[in-house]
């Protein structure tokens, strides 16, 4: 920042202090949080299995098919789903309580 | 690599192929066209660093697909698969899961706090000077790398594809990509990307769909016919995961280097808001899940209908596995038209590189440590073309001279470092208050210190290419211990000192990453 930048004003160290702006980071920190854990458990969840449980990845499921081919397919989906559950919370979550909080401290 | 003992009654592979440069040909003739008309609107940084800001989230889904599906993982991805079966899907899928963490931690608030690189952001509340000396020395390296394999696959493979001379493919490579970023700038970098991964998608979605009609469009039966050839290990996990630490710490690499690449970050600048930097993530995520899948069908196809035996009398590493499958199902003019967009697409993801480069040479060395932010617009430009032009130079030297070298360890060097050491100091910057300048130097250093010198001692490296006896470093990929090395190094020495500036500051910068006030 130069330091010629003015001190924020008392409007805005308001809205900062204010609860809805606690409540709008806390909310998306929790949902960051929780989709970062969820992709880290899929991914390594299925790491694990692979290593110590090779007989129930390679157990045959169908005539051809391997337990471990809708594993690695669901790894693939479920980076699609948390991605879109995340897109579509912040679209129809997230962007209200931004307009909210843009419209009532006018920024 | 090469010898005389091609099987040229099988494939035309290795010799010189016509159809291929024609393809190709044409892919250049096209993306000149759009340079030329991107030149026209690349004047100020705004326009050569971030096309303006005017890409969609749709149209920056499939440009970051485009950096991101590199011939490397096409070709290398599809041989593995059709070598070892199962294990390349375990492989592949790592590559992925990266995106989710990119855009649950760092595309929004990226996009909110900086203007062109990943250094803008992490210097927003700290001494500009040191901190962005030290995020370009950690972008730079990383794109460096990435960079040294890009060149050398792509001397190797047009070698391969089209039967041209080594040295005349990377030079091809090199003069191609500066024109691109030197004239049209973030624009026609990003509109070359868009079309390869368009061409690339539609490619392999064409190749599966002909690998299935020859299976009754049934898995099952393209899986049994695996199976009569290969055995029933063929669909079971082998031995890629045999050392869970191993595969840890590859998986960290992997998924948290995807969200320290400077080229994957830098694309975020290009879209209006961090709105459209969201849409663009869950788009990116679409494409390259669909791509693997695609990769993992073609691996197959290829082990069916090309079989082991050619695919490793071509080339020891597979990597041609895909090319021979197109030639086997759609003749001459299919294998040329994939050779084509294999090498569109090195070209694509080098443009990236070099612009993520040069931005940092320019935006975080020249003006942020050199002229300390004070530059004049129509220098900076300067600049960044000056540094790209010497970025391209320096990959042309640097894939004729690693010519022949077994690179493969690079990209996931890169992978480490930019996990290492761009990761962690980006995260605590955007989420830490108490992060301090000495906190984000000692991290970048560490990080990049450590995933250097662990991959040199591992068996990678140490090994493979100095044949020593035995590595001093257990580990192939060093991410578990070199990112946490570099988060340990960023919090303890911010915790020894306090940075009131930097504290003060981080009220109004969460208003702006969270809220997007003030963002550029």
């Amino acid at each position: 920042m130069p330091k010629s930048q003015t001190r924020p004003s008392a409007g805005i160290e308001d809205l900062l202090e204010s609860p809805e702006f606690h409540a709008l980071t806390a909310r998306k920190n929790r949902v960051s949080l929780i989709l970062t854990l969820a992709i880290l458990a899929v991914y390594f969840g299925f790491i694990f299995l692979i290593a110590f449980r090779k007989d129930l990845v390679g157990a045959y499921l169908a005539d051809n098919v391997t337990w471990g081919i809708p594993m690695g397919i669901g790894v693939i989906a479920s980076a699609w789903v948390l991605t879109g559950i995340y897109v579509v919370w912040a679209n129809s979550k997230y962007d209200v309580m931004v307009e909210d909080l843009r419209r009532k401290w006018g920024k | 690599m090469m010898g005389p003992s091609i099987p040229a009654a099988h494939t035309v592979i290795g010799q010189s192929n016509p159809v291929a440069i024609g393809f190709f040909l044409a892919f250049v003739l096209l993306t000149l066209g759009i340079t030329y008309w991107a030149a026209k609107r690349t004047r100020t940084t705004k326009e050569f660093y971030a096309a303006g800001r005017s890409v969609t989230g749709f149209q920056n889904g499939l440009a970051l697909a485009g950096d991101f599906m590199s011939a490397a993982s096409f070709l290398g991805i599809a041989g593995l698969v059709s070598l070892k079966g199962y294990d390349g899907l375990i492989y592949s899928v790592g590559w992925l899961v990266g995106w989710p963490v990119v855009l649950f931690l760092i595309a929004e608030p990226l996009r909110n706090l900086g203007k062109y690189t990943f250094a803008d952001v992490v210097a927003y509340r700290l001494s500009p000077r040191p901190v962005r000396t030290a995020s370009s020395l950690g972008a730079i390296v990383t794109v460096l790398f990435y960079l040294i394999a890009q060149m050398v696959g792509a001397g190797t493979l047009v070698k391969l594809l089209f039967g041209l001379p080594y040295e005349l493919a990377v030079v091809a490579v090199g003069a191609l990509m500066i024109a691109y970023v030197l004239f049209g700038g973030m624009l026609a970098t990003t509109w070359v990307q868009i079309i390869k991964a368009v061409l690339l998608l539609g490619g392999a979605t064409a190749l599966v769909v002909m690998v299935l009609a020859r299976f009754h469009f049934s898995y099952n039966a393209l899986f049994g016919a695996a199976i009569a050839k290969y055995g029933t290990g063929f669909m079971q996990p082998g031995g890629l995961v045999s050392n869970p630490l191993e595969a840890i710490s590859l998986g960290l690499a992997l998924m948290f280097g995807t969200a320290g690449l400077p080229h994957i970050l830098m694309r975020f600048y290009t879209v209006p808001n961090a709105k459209e930097a969201r849409k663009s993530v869950f788009y990116a995520t679409g494409f390259i899940g669909y791509f693997y899948i695609l990769t993992f069908t073609i691996g197959f196809g290829a082990a069916v209908l090309v079989g082991k035996e050619l695919i490793l009398g071509i080339d020891k590493g597979g990597n041609m596995a895909a090319p021979l499958l197109a030639e086997v199902l759609g003749g001459n003019v299919f294998l040329g038209f994939l050779s084509a967009v294999a090498f569109a697409t090195i070209l694509a993801v080098v443009a990236g590189l070099t612009l993520a480069g040069a931005s940092a040479l320019s935006h975080d060395i020249y003006v942020g440590v050199i002229k300390r932010g004070a530059s004049s617009e129509k220098d900076e430009v300067k600049v960044a073309r000056g540094a790209t032009i010497a970025l391209g130079v320096l990959a042309i030297l640097l894939g004729i001279l690693f010519k022949g070298q077994n690179v493969a360890f690079m990209v996931g060097l890169a992978f480490a470092i930019a996990a290492s050491a761009n990761f962690p100091c980006l995260l605590l910057a955007i989420f830490w208050k108490r992060f301090t300048t000495k906190g984000a130097v000692a991290g970048i250093l560490t990080g990049l210190f450590l995933a250097m010198v662990l991959i040199l001692l591992s068996p990678t490296v140490w090994v493979d290419i100095f044949h020593k006896p035995a590595a001093l470093f257990p580990l192939k990929n060093p991410g578990l211990f070199s990112m946490a090395g570099g988060f340990l190094a960023a919090v303890v020495f911010s915790m020894l000192g306090r940075e009131k500036r930097a504290e003060e500051g981080f009220a109004e910068q969460k208003l702006r990453s969270y809220v997007g006030v003030g963002a550029e």
